[in-house]
């Protein structure tokens, strides 16, 4: 095993409108070890989005190579794809993307549906149920989507993500439609996890989102024009006292 | 490789569980996607259970008039002009009917027959009901029992007896619930005394009543009730159902011979052979049967549009949720199959709704008097395996559209 969970050489994705080529990612090199936390920023058609989906196996490079956990991608096809998307990545969107009238336990449950070997129904459930006490939705195992705030949809989500135990956790804009307070809780939830060993990729515009990771890749028109360690770091924690103070604060006055 | 192998049916066990989800997550759709299919099984079960029944019921009445009966009739009355022309009697004559039954030899028993529709009196009320003149074998002919009293003899046939043996139907107008035999029935006048009454057999050929009638020595209704001099008709029981046709181109021969009929000239008689009436009216039960089965099939294939229609719907409507399965491991394949066996799940659902149905149709049908509709396994196997073959055929171009799906595309789809 490798500490290194992504690497990069020269990726290009290039497509083509009519006679007009568009490089939306036009030659990334990046190295990602286990246990970072990094956060993707950009304008939109900065090409975040774009190298996202390669991550994510769910598009292919124009050319360059992509190992993920030592495995070269850019030469497996569609059922290997979903094979490595689903023993080695886990999803969170921004639209939480949760199957409607279906209970917490079995949208967690649902990558292990397409697991090989088998994963037996007991074993399922039992996982789900572990990964659900995870994001502290251990109490809500059998409700619907549409009996959970946003956060809680977030967070089934992310224990979606979870159920197999992921080499890399990717997340798409997770706090995009979130509210301020719920957007606190989940990157808080975020960085647990990440403390635990997890890593994870995040996409976001936002700054104060970017500002929870450990490290910030800023993109534009195609190519990472910075690559740093986060400096003024901020913790879901501080955050939440300081969100507290200051609606007490606005109460008083 | 190794992981495609492993299970792929135990991946599509789980498929099915995942599509049986899906289903139950739209009980209401899944029941209205359906109808279609519930409709159009249901109308192919009973209409081939009704049109059973009715096969049944006539070949019922068709062996209610006997076994391996031919059946004599004279032309003359149509043709009589022409055959007074040509100087032949072409009657049917009661030498005719004496002469086959002493040179065909599998002729068992032969009855000529006069029928006339005339008043009965008795006991102060009256009834209009039809008169046959037979000979004493028609009862063993038709397989006709009596309730009570006998039947009258040859003798009497030959002494011109006024006797009647009644029919139940005619017994009950004329006398209620008393006891007909030894009572006097007059017929145009004309006093008989009844001598037996025959057991009820019910409606016979076109729904008329074969229970209202008087049956009387046929010479009795030839020479006192009619004036005729010729029978109108000869029924003829042949001994053995193999010998029917030889003995239908046996009596044709005769006939013919006795009517001095030459070679080229069109017989002045019919015969027609029970097996034959049988099997005609079989044929037409036959292919109306499957014509209205078949319209009723055609149903079925509207019921399969519905189902695609449903299904196109249902894919796009879940394309967020096909993404997300795509994303989080599904192969295309497990895409397929899912929303290939919804359909096939639909309709074969809908195909063992409307089988009971149509048993449900079939019952209530067969509360009717005398009517047995029974639903055949082999309607059953049909119309399921049509339902099959319609979710697989409707559901799969929907199948492949949610399967071919880009995720990329189908994960932001709003």
């Amino acid at each position: 095993m490798s500490t290194t969970v992504i690497e990069l050489t020269d990726i290009r994705k290039t497509y083509r409108t009519g006679d007009v080529e568009v490089h939306a990612v036009n030659g990334v090199s990046l190295r990602i070890k286990r246990g970072e936390f990094v956060a993707i920023m950009g304008s939109s058609g900065s090409g975040k989005s774009t190298l996202m989906n390669m991550l994510g196996c769910l598009d292919q490079p124009t050319s360059g190579s992509y190992l993920l956990d030592g495995v070269n991608v850019a030469k497996l096809g569609r059922a290997e794809l979903s094979r490595l998307r689903n023993q080695k990545l886990g999803f969170v969107f921004q639209s939480f993307n949760l199957l409607a009238r279906t209970t917490a336990c079995e949208n967690v449950e649902l990558p292990l549906f397409y697991t090989n070997p088998h994963v037996p129904l007991r074993e399922r459930r039992q996982r789900a149920i572990k990964a659900l006490e995870k994001v502290g939705l251990g109490a809500r195992l059998y409700n619907h989507p549409n009996q959970l705030s946003g956060g809680q949809q977030q967070r089934v989500a992310i224990a979606r993500a979870l159920v197999n135990q992921p080499e890399l956790v990717l997340a798409d804009e997770p706090t995009g439609n979130l509210d301020t307070r719920t957007s606190i809780e989940v990157m808080g939830l975020f960085q647990t996890l990440n403390d635990a060993g997890i890593t994870v990729v995040m996409v976001t515009h936002e700054l104060d989102i970017a500002a929870y990771c450990k490290r910030i890749i800023v993109m534009r028109d195609g190519k990472i024009i910075r690559d740093e360690p986060s400096t003024q770091r901020i913790f879901a924690s501080d955050q939440r006292a300081a969100l507290d103070a200051s609606e007490q604060h606005a109460s008083l006055s | 490789m190794l992981h495609a192998l492993t299970s792929p049916l135990l991946r599509a066990g789980i498929t099915a569980m995942i599509a049986f989800r899906a289903l139950r997550r739209n009980k209401l759709r899944s029941i209205l996607t359906a109808l279609g299919i519930i409709i159009g099984v249901a109308s192919v079960v009973s209409i081939m259970a009704l049109g059973r029944g009715t096969q049944r019921r006539i070949q019922d009445q068709v062996s209610s008039l006997g076994s391996n009966l031919l059946i004599v009739f004279s032309k003359s009355r149509r043709t009589n002009a022409a055959a007074a022309g040509s100087g032949d009697s072409s009657n049917l004559t009661l030498e005719d009917v004496e002469a086959i039954r002493r040179e065909v030899r599998s002729v068992q028993a032969a009855s000529p027959e006069v029928t006339l529709t005339a008043q009965a009196v008795a006991a102060g009320r009256n009834w209009s009901t039809t008169i046959a003149g037979e000979s004493p074998g028609y009862l063993r002919i038709r397989d006709w029992p009596l309730a009570r009293g006998s039947m009258f003899t040859e003798r009497e046939v030959r002494s011109v007896a006024r006797v009647a043996v009644i029919g139940s139907r005619t017994a009950r107008e004329l006398f209620g619930p008393l006891n007909p035999v030894g009572q006097t029935v007059r017929i145009k006048n004309m006093p008989f005394t009844i001598i037996g009454q025959l057991k009820s057999k019910g409606a016979g050929i076109g729904g008329a009543n074969q229970d209202d009638r008087i049956v009387i020595p046929y010479t009795t209704a030839m020479r006192r009730l009619t004036g005729d001099k010729y029978p109108r008709l000869v029924t003829l029981q042949i001994s053995s159902e193999g010998l029917m046709s030889a003995a239908q181109e046996q009596v044709t021969a005769l006939l013919r011979q006795r009517h001095r009929l030459t070679a080229g000239r069109k017989n002045d008689f019919d015969i027609v052979n029970q097996k034959e009436i049988a099997d005609t009216v079989n044929s037409i039960t036959n292919s109306l049967t499957y014509l209205l089965g078949g319209i009723a099939g055609l149903s079925l294939l509207v019921g399969g549009i519905g189902i695609m229609n449903i299904m196109l719907v249902s894919v796009t409507e879940r394309t967020r949720e096909i993404g997300t399965r795509i994303a989080v491991g599904a192969q295309p394949r497990d895409i397929l199959l899912q929303f290939l066996i919804e359909s096939i799940t639909l309709s074969l659902f809908g195909g063992g709704i409307g089988v009971a149905l149509g048993y449900g149709v079939s019952a209530a049908a067969s509360m009717i008097p005398n009517f047995h509709p029974s639903v055949s396994l082999g309607s059953v196997a049909v119309a399921f395996g049509i339902s099959f073959i319609v979710g697989v055929f409707f559901g799969f171009y929907p199948a492949r559209k949610a399967a071919n799906m880009n995720p990329i595309a189908a994960l932001r789809f709003e």
